[in-house]
């Protein structure tokens, strides 16, 4: 039996296993991805993103607590944390926050580091939410790193994202900065019994109503991966974010954030954007993987004594770095 | 691909509220390259095991202060096994009675820590045994 078919007959420690391979890009995990693609397309991805310190974990918690009791759903938590620039290593620290949801085992928490990679999520964050959708969890729950202004990979990864605030954060000149605010399909004030909760949803309100729609377009490797919104706005108005107040620590506003969460993903099935997201996503994949063979296959052919003697070349200003690359494709990939 | 990172969960099971050890390793670990999965205060062996298992984790580390060890560690042991991770390399560190750390050894923990000891020791120990 193949780890998948375990998977799908239920065996958590199998599911675990595969994580681990998929998260360390082993040879058996691609073979695995492979096999279990057709299987993927049918999960909710909500991401969850936000300045440290605003309640996301905690956040993460109480809405998937609210899936399991009102909606029956099986959960899946990707709770990443930055790793360490200088040792590599990382303190993953977002269970402590999710305890409430232990013993239940229609949850899977996993946690993750981002191993040097900079959007707010890890590189293999994606195939491991793909690998909890095809083990049939409904809802993928994605939490990223404590972001600041411009961790946006979410956005690129989740059906629903939603962008956390807490009270006492920020002014209204922070709102309208480019960036993070721009990704929300849902904007969550968390810690709405502090002080200060009107002062942010003002703030939020007033970037609102500033924000003339515009076209959703995704750079990827510097490819600008269109969301032609034309075709959607031709039959269906646009979808104008909504605040939700939370107060995480005891789940209140839970249940309408839920039920704004539901919205937000009739809307994107029937507007046909979920769709176009869905293909801007493939896409860019597609774009990445064949980046990354073709990198590969040049690497292999090149000998690495050439190699570094061009690459002494450049150091020396004999050669700039693009007659560099003309000549070592020269006579490839015509 | 790359490299295997070794991953470890820090846990505090039990009822002591003491958890400036179990931070102070988890820091010293992640500053030897490793991915510490800190849980927090107050966990049942059963929320331990299933964290282990969620995580595929390579070693547990338990602080208990509490007394409890001989009660905690036994039940922790035979879930792992139970759940097919009898791989799982466990290292307690807190105060552990010397006539205790031989048994608790015989159940299968790796390394024992009390007050003094060095994180180097730790490190060193923990990674000699996901080595093999």
């Amino acid at each position: 039996m193949t780890s998948f078919q375990a998977i799908l007959e239920g065996d958590r420690l199998a599911l675990s296993r595969l994580l681990t391979q998929v998260e360390n890009d082993a040879p058996e995990s691609r073979a695995a991805l492979i096999e279990l693609f057709p299987h993927t397309g049918r999960a909710h991805l909500i991401g969850v993103t936000g300045a440290p310190g605003t309640g996301k974990s905690s956040l993460v918690n109480q809405l998937a607590l609210h899936y399991r009791k009102a909606k029956d759903k099986r959960v899946a938590v990707i709770a990443v944390d930055p790793t360490s620039p200088f040792s590599g290593g990382a303190v993953l620290g977002d269970r402590v926050r999710m305890r409430d949801l232990a013993g239940d085992p229609g949850v899977f928490i996993r946690s993750m580091a981002t191993r040097g990679s900079l959007g707010g999520l890890a590189q293999s964050t994606a195939n491991v939410a793909r690998v909890f959708d095809a083990a049939g969890f409904d809802i993928v729950v994605i939490e990223t790193v404590g972001a600041g202004q411009s961790e946006v990979d979410i956005a690129r990864l989740a059906h629903t994202t939603l962008v956390v605030e807490a009270p006492g954060l920020g002014d209204d000149i922070q709102a309208i900065k480019a960036g993070i605010l721009e990704i929300a399909d849902i904007l969550v004030v968390n810690k709405a019994d502090r002080p200060g909760v009107e002062a942010t949803e003002k703030a939020l309100k007033s970037m609102l109503e500033l924000a003339h729609p515009a076209r959703r377009v995704f750079r990827h490797h510097g490819i600008e991966m269109e969301t032609p919104l034309y075709q959607v706005e031709s039959r269906h108005p646009l979808w104008i974010p909504p605040i939700q107040r939370t107060i995480s620590i005891d789940g209140g506003g839970v249940p309408e954030l839920v039920e704004a969460i539901e919205r937000h993903a009739s809307y994107l099935a029937q507007s046909g954007d979920r769709a176009l997201r869905e293909r801007a996503r493939l896409e860019a994949e597609l774009e990445g993987l064949i980046r990354e063979e073709l990198v590969e296959r040049f690497r292999r052919e090149i000998s690495a004594a050439r190699y570094e003697k061009v690459l002494e070349q450049i150091l020396q200003r004999e050669l700039s770095p693009g007659e560099a690359v003309k000549l070592l494709l020269n006579g490839r990939f015509k | 691909m790359t490299e295997k990172k070794i991953k470890v969960l820090v846990a505090k099971p039990g009822l002591d509220g003491h958890d400036r050890g179990a931070k102070v390793v988890a820091r010293a670990l992640r500053d030897a390259g490793m991915e510490v999965i800190y849980t927090g205060l107050r966990q049942t062996p059963e929320m331990i095991a299933e964290a282990a298992l969620q995580e595929d984790v390579d070693v547990v580390g338990l602080s208990i202060l509490s007394g409890a060890h001989m009660a905690l560690t036994p039940r922790l042991m035979d879930l792992l096994k139970k759940n097919g991770q009898s791989n799982v390399q466990v290292f307690i560190g807190g105060i552990i009675p010397d006539e205790d750390v031989q048994r608790l050894k015989e159940m299968g923990v790796r390394g024992v820590y009390g007050p003094g000891a060095s994180t180097e020791d730790i490190i060193r120990d923990v990674k000699m045994s996901v080595a093999g």
